[in-house]
Formats: structure tokens, C-alpha cells, sequence
């Protein structure tokens, strides 16, 4: 049905394209030049006038048409069937009388239910119908007040290039919407979780064991939603993944700005780069396959035991992921040091190394580390290789060799599967999503700041 | 020169020999520490290139192998007794399939060993055999030759993953073998291999009128307790000696009642089949435990020796959707999911995209709110993906009620991530367009607008395109954002694919294979990992030509 609606409004907006072009040569006797805009513009004029208003309405209706309908449904029902349910037994339901519309019938549902189906069916025809002919009144109205304007005098063009500013600025405020609604959808559910569970115990707890509180007859607020050692474990695997790939990362772009041939540069740098633009997922399955084995023979050859999913290996793997952040970022500071301090350093005859330790390093400081800032940030946010290589269990633990666990992945462990927006186990992970979008927003203005003043500071 | 100048200089000069050996020293220290650090450079430059060849090549090691499959070629007598013409998809074909495979083997008769049989082959060739049989009705009668999957843990044979043989000893129960070998009490090779205890024959434990009732077990255990006094090795030497072992003491009591109460010195416990053969020098080897019984073995060792079995490329992989079984396990319907979640995420992502960086690059005032926005899409260009998982399931789920798993909302949240590095890719594309294009667009009289999508939008195209799609290259890696509203659905056919139906998308797909345990499964994830890293790469080639091709220097 949607398909024909969409296919109704979009040939009725290309005919009155048509129509308004033709319309505004008629209104000249065919002479163009007599125009205000040219023919087009009135076409577009009228065909933006007959489509925009009609597509926003169909979008509307779509978001409240099933809300609309669960709430007559629920209105239709027989009072006994829903007095003294909870939220999520009438969902079920609701969602038991959509299944049987749509003929997935298990079971012997009551009549009551049957008839409801029966009334479901018929309400969707009516609003598909309903939104169809809405539409198509729209586009019709639209069409007749445009194509009446229309006049040689008049100016389309200035019509619509508002229409496109209008159109332009609605995409641009999409942006500032989507902030708004990820700090609007995680506080709501934040703060739901926060008045099932105290925050003073998510922040400073010592134990995280979500999955008790699955049982409906178990009391929540026993400890075991205290995400310390989730942020521990967070922190540790991101200080591995700065282990690996600070060293690398630096010494790589030390190398290339400094030393390298400008061919061996333009050859090294895109295949450094490759590993960013590795999809993480396969980090994670490398981790898996190669690293956790290999690390565990070796660490059992020299007798340390190591479990399978040690912190050090998911760090270690993710440091290989961030390297060419690191070596990029900080390529870029070191290249935009002055020449002249360069130069100046050479004319006191420091040898290239000494150059760099005493005058580069120190002028690229800010650069490098508003990049590290940036790569810290990209490592408690990684999500893939820990949720593969690292551990789901919460232990407050800082050895390498032990499993922990980080914020993302509680979050994806927390949300896979079927999901309840009323149990803590969901909500605590929008808390946590929270925290992770906060710590990671104040890293990147941090970073952001840093590298944009020292980058005034040269120019 | 002024005269201090010339004082300074010749003090200098003075104190600095530049010939000295102190010098020579210093400079040769200074030169080390350059190459020390090129050295360092160097290493850090291999190390990271090395890392991504091992991360590359043991992909494509274990990669390889699901590109092919063990592929036996049966000849199947289509019996027109079992198939109803009328109902060709519902006729017996699991009778059928067996018929086939057991006429090859005669001998097999009872139940067990045709299970262990049809075993072998991989549990959907009767629904291969009836695909077949329904696109060819009018071979029903006669005998036809079909191929079909061996199943996951004989193809893993076959491609050598898993052994036919493993080792029978533990590494520990090696090294307490090894323990009682060096103090010499392991004599003969193989069957006669046996180890030498001194007993003490305690007349408590046998007594000399009714021998046969005696604890031998015990007066054994008390003579390996005089080897070692740990209880765990003694009680697990017991494995070391064979199980007649007090049959065999029992044997020598009552061919020699006179040592009961006395110390048989050096008696010899026959040891047990495996220990016999690591006393020959030999690794003992068991039969792998995956497989159900060596009939098995013989019975594909036989196959392969009529030169039925046979290594094609495994057209499953793309062909089929996924699957419990590995060797049946296909990407097809992952690939359709990414595709229609990707298509999603352009068609939103690229109009959007473009527009607000338009508006933001050439039409927006300066002022506070555009600083806003400007200050806001840089940082939703760096939080991370799995927030926007987040919101997709709060907002698109559970506030409008869309439905989970779809490509749809797959792509609206892939679209959201990808927004902001199109507006900034798009936004530079613009910048690079010179300003003289647009005076002199100016100075003709086009508008404003006319400038923009007359000139400089075109000039700019070949650079957002590049961004465009490097941005939807990143998006088809997107994993996290897809687990969260639920696209890694096992859906197990190709039939029902769309934009509203539950799927899976490539990367899911890798995450949900990655964690299945069947052997098979580890290449099916690294040929599939292949695939997507082929698509990335082609995805980044076209980037990459359309720049090189179309972008113009000015």
C-alpha cells in the first residue's frame, strides 16, 4: 500500500512539474524571455508545492498510524481482559492480536482476541486508505493554489531556491537532532534506570553482576550494579591498546616525516592506513584465531597461565587497530612545525635525531597528544574486538592475564536478543551508554581544543 | 667584530678541539643515537606492516578452505515406487538418499553402522536430492548421478583441519611415564613392555588358603607407593600398567604360594597398550574421537578410491543463506541484507549529506547557531558507533515501533553514522573548488543558488563521490550499531528479502559464524571476512579512481 501511495505522490509531482512549466509559457504565449524565472522554476515551484507537503504527511501518519491504532485496540478491548495487567502483559497482548491478523495462529486464541484481529485487519485498510486519499487531496490542493499563482511577473525562482533553503537547513539541523536525540533517549532511560537502581551505587560499586536481576522475585540494589569494575576494565584494555600502539604509532611517524624517502613515504603510509580501515569485527576474529593462542602458548612456555580472553590480548589487538590514528595524528603535528625551527636547529648542527627529541617532539607536544586524546577516546568506544576477545564477567582485576570486561561490551551483551524497556538489565546499559558518550565527548573536545590552539599558536 | 666577540671566539676555539679523540667519541655517540632512532623507526614501520600481514595471511590460510568442498558424486536411482508425481517435494527422500549410499555398501546392515553411513554425508542432501528431483520430474525412474556435501567434520578431514589420528597420552601422563622410565623400571618394548615394582607381598591382603581373594590391587598400589609418595600418582600409574595386571600377580601367588610375607624384587606389571608403544620409542595414537567409529574412515578411504569424492569450488558460500551445518553455510542472504541496509544509508545519508554541507559551506550566515551546529557534527563524527546503536534502539524501536532486524532501520542508523563524515568530506570537496569559479558565475548573473548547483556542486562531485563512498565502505563494516537492533537474526533462506523482513548483514554474519563452535565454521568466518575485506576493497578501488581520474588540481 505504502509503495502505491509514494508511487501516486511522486508521478503526481512529476506531472505537475510539467504542468507548471507549460502553464507558465501559456501565460507568455510561448515567449520565454517574458518570464520572470525561466519555464523550470514554475515547474519545480509547482511540483515542490504538489510532493514536499504530501511526502511529510505520509511520514507523519506512518510514526503515529501504529500507535494510533494499538491505542483504539487496547480502548476495543473488553474491560476484564486488560484490568490490572502490566505494561508488558498488554503489549504481548497486542502483539498476540497483530500475529493472528496476520494468520500466525498458535494455539486457540479467545474470541475476544479473534475479534480484535478481525478489527486490527480492518482499521489498517481504513488508514492506508485514509492516508492515501489525504495525500492525494493534498497534492490536488497544492497543485490548483500553484498553478494559480502562476504569472509572468511572478518569481519562481526566488520560490524555490527558499524551498531549497529550507530544505538544506532541515539537513543540517539533522545533525543537531541526532545529538539531541542520543543525549535525549540516553538520559530518559539513564534516568529511569538511576530511579530503579542509586547512582551512588552505579558509580562507586564494587559488583556488577546485571544478569541477577533477570528473576522478577530477586530484590534488586544487592551490588550488582556497580560499574566500577566495568570502568576499570574499560581502562585497562585502553591503556594495553595505548601500550601497543603509542610506540608504534610515534616511531612509524617519526620515521616517515623525518628520515623517509618521500617515494618509501608514499608507499608505507596508505598500507599503515590499511589497518585502519579494517573492519573491526575481523580484529576481534584475528584476536580469536592468532593472538589469544599464540599469547597463551607463550605465556605457558615461560609458566604463567593465561586465560583465553585476557585483558592484554583484546588491548593488545586493539592498539594494532589504532596505530595509524596515532601515526597520522601525530605525522600531521610533526610536519607542521615551522621550517625555520628545523632549519635553525640544523644550523647549530644537531644531528636529525637530536632535532627531533629536542626541538620537533617538544613543538608537535600538543598535536601528539590531542591525537593520543583522540585515540584514548576511539579505544573505550571500540566495541567489536572486546566483545569478541575480552571477557563478559566483571572481575575487579587490573592482571593482564585475566579476563575483564569493558562499557561496551556490557552494553552489547545487555542489549542482544530480545530487549524489555522495563527491566535494569536494559536500562543499565543506556547508563552505561551515557557514561561511555560523555567520557568520549569530553575527550574529543579536549583533543579538539588542544590541537586547534596549538595550531594558532604557528599560523 | 667587536673585541668580546673576538675574546669569545678565540676561548672557543680554545677549549674546543675539534681533532680530539674526546670529540671523535662524542660525535660517533651522537651519530649512534641518529641511527638508533632511524632503527627505531624502521622497526616500528616493519612491526606495523607485519602485523597486517599475519592479520591478512592467516585469514586467507584458513580462508582457503572453505572455498572448496568435499564433494562426493553419487549414482541415485530415482525410484518411481517412493516419489508421488503429484507431490514431488514431499516423497521419502531421506529412504532415497540412504537406498543410494547403502547399495556402494553392501556389508553395512544394521542400524548403527547405516546411521554411522549416512553420516558421512551432509544432513541436507536429501533436500538437495529432492531440489533436484523437483527441477527434473522426468528422471524419476531412472538412475542419476548427483554430488553432494560430505558432512562438516569428514570435509575437515578431507582438508585436513582435523586429523583422523590424535595423540592417545597427555602431555602429563607422558611426563610420568618419562618419570618411571628414567629411573629404570620400564623394561621390554610393546607388548612385553612392562614396569618393574619390588612387592610386598602383605600376608594381611592374601591370605595363603584362599589366594585368589587377595587385594592385589592393594599390594600393587603399596609397591608404587615406594616409587613416589604422592597418592594422585600412584592412583593414575594404575593407567600405566595394564588392567590384568593382578590377574597376572594373582597368577605368580599361586604358582608361588612361598612369597606371600616375603618381597618379590623387581616384579614385572605388564604395561598397557599405549604405554607399550611409547616404551617402543613410538607416539601411540588413538582414533579421533570427533568421528563416531573407524568404519567410517574405511568406508570414505573406499569412496575416494572409486574416485568419487571430489574438491569443487563451494558454490554454497554464495549461494545459500546461513546455516547450522557449516559445509551448507552461505553468505547470500548476509550479502542481501548489507546491500538493502547500505542502499538505505545512501539514500539518506548522500541527499542529507550534501545539502547540509552546501548550506553550511556556502549559505549559512556566520553566527552562533551555525557555529553550533558545526562544533556539534565533529563530534558526532568521533562517538562512537555503538551509541548510535543505542539510539536506534530507543528511538527507531521502541519509540516509533519499527520493526527489529530489518535493513531499514539497519540503514537509518548506518545513515546517521555515516551523515557526518560526508558533511566534512563534502564540505572540503566544496572548499577546493576555487572562488574564481564562482565570480565569474557571479559576474554573468547567476543567482546564488544557480552558482552552487550550476558550478560548483558538479566541480565538487568527483570529491564528494570519494568521500561518499568511503564513508559507505565504513558503514558495511559497521558491526556494533547492527547487534543492537537485532540485524544478526538467523534466517536460514533467501526467499523473504526486503526492506521490512528480519536479516543479517555481512559483518553480523562474521560475528554469529565467529561464535559457532563446529570446526567448519572457523573457515567459513575467514572466507567470509575474505569477502567483505573484497568488497571493502573494491568499494575503496572506485574512491580511489574516481580522485585520481576526476578530481582537478587548480
Amino acid at each position: 500500500m505504502l509503495v502505491y501511495v509514494l508511487a501516486a505522490i511522486l508521478s503526481l509531482t512529476l506531472a505537475s512539474y510539467f504542468i507548471g512549466s507549460r502553464r507558465s509559457l501559456q501565460t507568455v504565449a510561448g515567449q520565454a524571455s517574458q518570464l520572470h524565472s525561466r519555464p523550470g522554476y514554475y515547474g519545480v515551484f509547482v511540483a515542490a508545492w504538489v510532493g514536499i507537503p504530501a511526502l511529510l504527511l505520509v511520514l507523519i501518519w506512518l510514526m503515529f498510524q501504529g500507535a494510533v491504532i494499538d491505542t483504539l485496540l487496547l480502548v476495543s478491548l473488553p474491560a476484564e481482559k486488560t484490568a490490572n495487567l502490566s505494561e508488558a502483559q498488554i503489549d504481548l497482548i497486542i502483539s498476540e492480536i497483530k500475529q493472528v491478523s496476520r494468520g500466525n495462529v498458535f494455539g486457540q486464541p479467545d474470541q475476544a482476541v479473534l475479534d480484535a484481529a478481525q478489527r486490527y485487519k480492518s482499521w489498517q485498510g481504513i488508514a492506508s486508505w485514509s492516508m492515501l486519499a489525504v495525500a492525494l487531496a493534498l497534492c490536488i490542493f497544492g497543485l490548483v493554489i500553484t498553478r494559480s499563482r502562476i504569472a509572468p511577473q511572478f518569481r519562481a525562482r526566488q520560490g524555490v531556491e527558499a524551498v531549497l533553503n529550507a530544505f538544506m537547513i532541515a539537513c543540517s539541523v539533522i545533525a543537531v537532532l541526532t545529538t539531541v536525540g542520543i543525549i535525549v533517549s540516553l538520559l530518559v532511560e539513564a534516568l529511569r534506570f538511576f530511579s530503579m537502581v542509586s547512582p551512588l551505587e552505579f558509580f562507586f560499586g564494587l559488583r556488577w553482576e546485571p544478569q541477577i536481576a533477570l528473576r522478577a522475585d530477586q530484590s534488586l540494589g544487592d551490588g550488582a550494579f556497580g560499574a566500577i569494575p566495568v570502568f576499570l576494565g574499560t581502562l585497562e584494555i585502553a591503556l594495553f591498546a595505548m601500550l601497543v600502539a603509542i610506540p608504534i604509532g610515534l616511531f612509524t611517524a617519526i620515521y616517515l616525516t623525518e628520515y623517509a624517502h618521500p617515494k618509501f613515504r608514499a608507499v608505507v603510509k596508505p598500507i599503515i592506513e590499511i589497518l585502519a580501515g579494517i573492519p573491526t569485527v575481523v580484529y576481534g576474529f584475528f584476536a580469536i584465531l592468532v593472538v589469544a593462542p599464540a599469547f597463551r602458548n607463550f605465556m605457558a612456555n615461560i609458566g604463567v597461565d593465561a586465560a583465553p580472553n585476557s585483558a592484554f590480548v583484546a588491548g593488545a589487538v586493539m592498539g594494532i587497530m589504532i596505530i595509524p590514528f596515532i601515526s597520522s595524528l601525530s605525522d600531521d603535528a610533526i610536519t607542521a612545525v615551522p621550517r625555520s625551527l628545523r632549519d635553525g636547529s640544523y644550523a647549530l648542527g644537531a644531528t636529525q635525531a637530536e632535532t627531533i627529541t629536542s626541538v620537533l617532539l617538544p613543538a608537535a607536544l600538543p598535536g601528539i597528544m590531542g591525537g593520543i586524546l583522540l585515540a584514548v577516546s576511539r579505544a573505550i568506544g571500540e566495541t567489536m574486538i572486546v566483545v569478541m576477545a575480552a571477557g563478559i564477567i566483571a572481575t575487579l582485576t587490573i592482571n593482564p592475564f585475566e579476563p575483564v570486561t569493558t562499557v561496551t561490551v556490557q552494553i552489547v551483551t545487555l542489549l542482544i536478543g530480545d530487549t524489555e524497556f522495563d527491566s535494569p538489565k536494559t536500562l543499565a546499559a543506556f547508563a552505561l551508554g551515557l557514561v561511555l558518550f560523555f567520557a568520549t565527548l569530553i575527550l574529543n573536545v579536549i583533543a579538539l581544543r588542544i590541537v586547534q590552539k596549538y595550531r594558532e599558536r604557528y599560523d | 667584530m667587536t673585541d668580546a666577540a673576538l675574546e669569545a671566539d678565540a676561548g672557543f676555539n680554545r677549549q674546543q678541539d675539534w681533532a680530539s679523540e674526546a670529540n671523535a667519541r662524542r660525535l660517533k655517540k651522537r651519530y649512534a643515537a641518529n641511527r638508533r632512532l632511524q632503527i627505531y623507526g624502521l622497526t616500528a614501520i616493519a612491526l606495523a606492516i607485519g602485523l597486517l600481514g599475519t592479520l591478512i595471511s592467516s585469514l586467507v590460510i584458513e580462508g582457503y578452505k572453505a572455498f572448496y568442498q568435499s564433494k562426493a558424486t553419487l549414482e541415485i536411482r530415482l525410484d518411481p515406487a517412493l516419489i508421488d508425481p503429484s507431490n514431488l517435494a514431499d516423497a521419502n527422500y531421506r529412504r532415497i538418499f540412504n537406498t543410494a549410499i547403502e547399495q556402494y555398501f553392501p556389508e553395512v546392515t544394521s542400524p548403527t553402522e547405516k546411521r554411522q553411513l549416512s553420516d558421512i554425508f551432509s544432513n541436507e542432501s536429501r533436500y538437495a536430492l529432492r531440489d533436484y528431483v523437483v527441477a527434473n520430474p522426468g528422471q524419476i525412474g531412472q538412475t542419476v548421478k548427483l554430488k553432494v556435501s560430505l558432512s562438516d567434520p569428514f570435509d575437515q578431514l578431507e582438508k585436513g583441519v582435523i586429523p583422523r589420528y590424535v595423540e592417545a597420552l597427555t602431555d602429563a601422563e607422558k611426563a610420568r611415564f618419562e618419570f618411571l622410565a628414567n629411573r629404570g623400571l620400564i623394561e621390554g618394548r610393546g607388548a612385553d613392555a612392562a614396569l618393574k615394582v619390588n612387592l610386598f607381598i602383605d600376608p594381611q591382603k592374601v591370605n595363603a588358603a584362599d589366594i585368589p581373594s587377595g587385594q592385589f590391587r592393594d599390594i600393587i598400589g603399596d609397591g608404587l607407593r615406594s616409587i613416589v609418595r604422592n597418592s594422585d600418582f600412584v592412583e593414575r600409574s594404575f593407567d600405566i600398567i595394564r588392567g590384568d595386571a593382578t590377574e597376572v600377580l594373582k597368577a605368580h601367588l599361586i604358582a608361588n604360594p612361598g612369597s606371600i610375607g616375603q618381597i618379590i624384587e623387581n616384579f614385572k606389571l605388564p604395561l598397557s597398550q599405549h604405554y607399550g608403544t611409547l616404551a617402543s620409542g613410538q607416539t601411540p595414537m588413538v582414533f579421533n574421537g570427533r568421528f563416531a567409529s573407524e568404519k567410517q574412515f574405511e568406508w570414505l578411504d573406499r569412496l575416494k578410491s572409486q574416485n568419487m569424492v571430489s574438491y569443487p569450488f563451494a558454490s554454497e558460500l554464495f549461494v545459500n543463506a546461513t546455516s547450522r551445518f557449516p559445509e551448507l553455510a552461505g553468505l547470500a542472504g548476509a550479502i542481501a541484507g548489507s546491500f538493502y541496509a547500505l542502499m538505505v544509508c545512501f539514500l539518506i545519508s548522500f541527499p542529507l549529506g550534501i545539502a547540509a554541507a552546501v548550506y553550511l559551506e556556502e549559505f549559512a550566515p556566520k553566527n552562533r547557531w551555525t557555529d553550533l551546529i558545526e562544533v556539534n557534527i565533529n563530534n558526532l563524527a568521533a562517538v562512537p558507533s555503538v551509541v548510535f546503536g543505542l539510539l536506534g534502539l530507543a528511538v527507531f524501536l521502541n519509540t516509533f515501533g519499527l520493526p527489529r532486524s530489518v535493513p531499514l532501520v539497519g540503514g537509518m542508523v548506518l545513515a546517521l553514522i555515516t551523515l557526518p563524515t560526508i558533511i566534512i568530506t563534502t564540505r572540503a570537496a566544496l572548499k577546493a573548488v576555487p572562488p574564481s569559479i564562482r565570480e565569474a558565475a557571479l559576474g554573468v548573473g547567476a543567482s546564488k543558488h544557480q552558482v552552487v548547483m550550476h558550478h560548483v556542486l558538479p566541480l565538487a562531485m568527483p570529491g564528494i563521490m570519494t568521500g561518499v563512498i568511503i564513508g559507505l565502505a565504513h558503514a558495511l563494516g559497521e558491526t556494533a550499531p547492527l547487534l543492537l537492533i537485532g540485524m544478526n537474526a538467523f534466517i536460514p533462506s533467501i526467499e523473504n528479502i526486503g526492506l521490512l523482513e528480519p536479516a543479517t548483514a555481512l559483518p553480523t554474519q562474521i560475528y554469529a559464524w565467529a561464535d559457532s563452535p563446529e570446526r567448519g565454521f572457523v573457515a567459513r568466518t575467514s572466507a567470509a571476512i575474505l569477502v567483505l575485506l573484497g568488497f571493502l576493497v573494491v568499494m575503496n578501488g572506485i574512491a580511489i579512481f574516481l580522485r585520481q581520474r576526476f578530481e582537478r588540481k587548480w
